[in-house]
């Protein structure tokens, strides 16, 4: 697992950004054990404590459960998963967005772009089955 | 578990602490961050029972330093203290004569995982590998306090991670454990809380969690807006 910290927000949202994004992307499945609090803490390099509210949150929105002595395990997903690619597509645009401000372009002038930039791709895509067809 | 109320030391004329009150409970990992002669190693010293205070009280375990507290504290001191002539593994024996919560297994367990022969003498260890043996040995204690004096003080950044991985993988989760340090990049994401401290006086008791959460910002970038010259 990749564990880089930004200096924004505290570790423990980062931290569960983190295995979020690995449950949507299926690197983490429905099921599997997680390691240990400490494990884990060691791994990523940060406070037991810092790991365990991480987890405890995550199993709050119901996205990992414990149980009693067995340990903790990815939950089964079904929505979680389609809702965790919906909420980390969101934050990718957010991101874009306004990343596109920052560089002075109002959502209009973005919106325009994107659809010059879509219509383009699908032109090249357009003509490269065409050129598979003549050969 | 530990307690400072209106703690007051002075060095001659010098204020090194002046009216100085803090708490800090078991099982979390506290930053003490502060300049140069801030009073930082004044206070660790103290609380090791190295130093007496003009006025105040200090309590770890509800009990006055003394004997009683020494026996649960393990202190890192600063400066390099282990005796260039002795091998490592006197070292180890003298721990374990010293103090009874000094488990040899862990100690040797470290050091071998470091690749440090406990024949070596400490003279032919190398800078970053003295002070990696001196953290063994603190952190081999199953204490109640850990104070650690600027335990990343001389070494590159690889052993700087291995010095957080080691205080991580061996603190007892019952214990509190006081770091002090200016390289507050390197160990913010290990610590719970943390302490400013300026010419002697308690600026800021905060948890980290809240400090990135309302200033937006690093404890970094806060310790830099706070102690700006």
């Amino acid at each position: 697992m990749d564990w880089k910290f930004t200096d924004d927000a505290p570790i423990y949202q980062q931290i569960m950004n983190i295995m979020k994004r690995q449950i949507a992307s299926g690197e983490l499945k429905a099921g599997q054990k997680l390691s240990s609090v400490r494990e884990l803490a060691l791994e990523a390099g940060v406070n037991p404590n810092t790991m365990q509210k991480a987890l405890a949150e995550l199993e709050r929105e119901g996205l990992v459960y414990s149980q009693r002595t067995a340990g903790r395990f990815v939950a089964e997903q079904g929505d979680i998963r389609e809702g965790l690619q919906e909420e980390l597509m969101m934050e990718y645009v957010d991101e874009f967005l306004e990343k596109m401000m920052k560089l002075g372009f109002s959502v209009d002038e973005v919106i325009d772009l994107l659809q010059k930039k879509a219509e383009k791709r699908q032109r090249r895509q357009m003509r490269m089955t065409e050129n598979e067809r003549s050969e | 578990m530990i307690q400072c109320e209106h703690v007051k030391k002075e060095y001659g004329r010098k204020t090194a602490l002046a009216d100085f009150s803090a708490e800090f409970e078991t099982g979390k990992i506290i930053g003490l961050l502060g300049p140069n002669g801030s009073g930082k190693t004044t206070l660790i010293k103290i609380l090791a029972g190295l130093l007496t205070t003009e006025e105040g009280v200090v309590r770890i375990d509800k009990k006055p330093i003394g004997v009683d507290t020494k026996r649960i504290v393990s202190y890192l001191p600063e400066r390099p203290y282990l005796s260039s002539a002795f091998r490592v593994k006197d070292i180890i024996r003298t721990f374990e004569e010293f103090y009874e919560d000094f488990d040899k297994s862990v100690a040797e367990q470290m050091l071998q995982s470091l690749h440090i022969d406990t024949k070596s003498r400490i003279a032919s260890l190398s800078k970053g590998n003295r002070e990696k043996v001196q953290l063994v040995m603190v952190m081999s204690r199953r204490a109640k306090v850990y104070l650690l004096d600027e335990p990343m003080g001389g070494v590159d950044p690889a052993a700087r991670d291995f010095i957080l991985k080691t205080i991580l993988n061996n603190y007892n989760e019952e214990a509190c454990v006081l770091i002090s340090t200016h390289l507050i990049s390197d160990v913010e994401k290990i610590l719970d809380e943390v302490i400013f401290i300026k010419d002697g006086e308690l600026v800021l008791h905060e948890s980290v969690d809240r400090i990135r959460e309302e200033e937006k910002k690093s404890v970094d970038a806060l310790f830099r807006e706070v102690f700006a010259c």
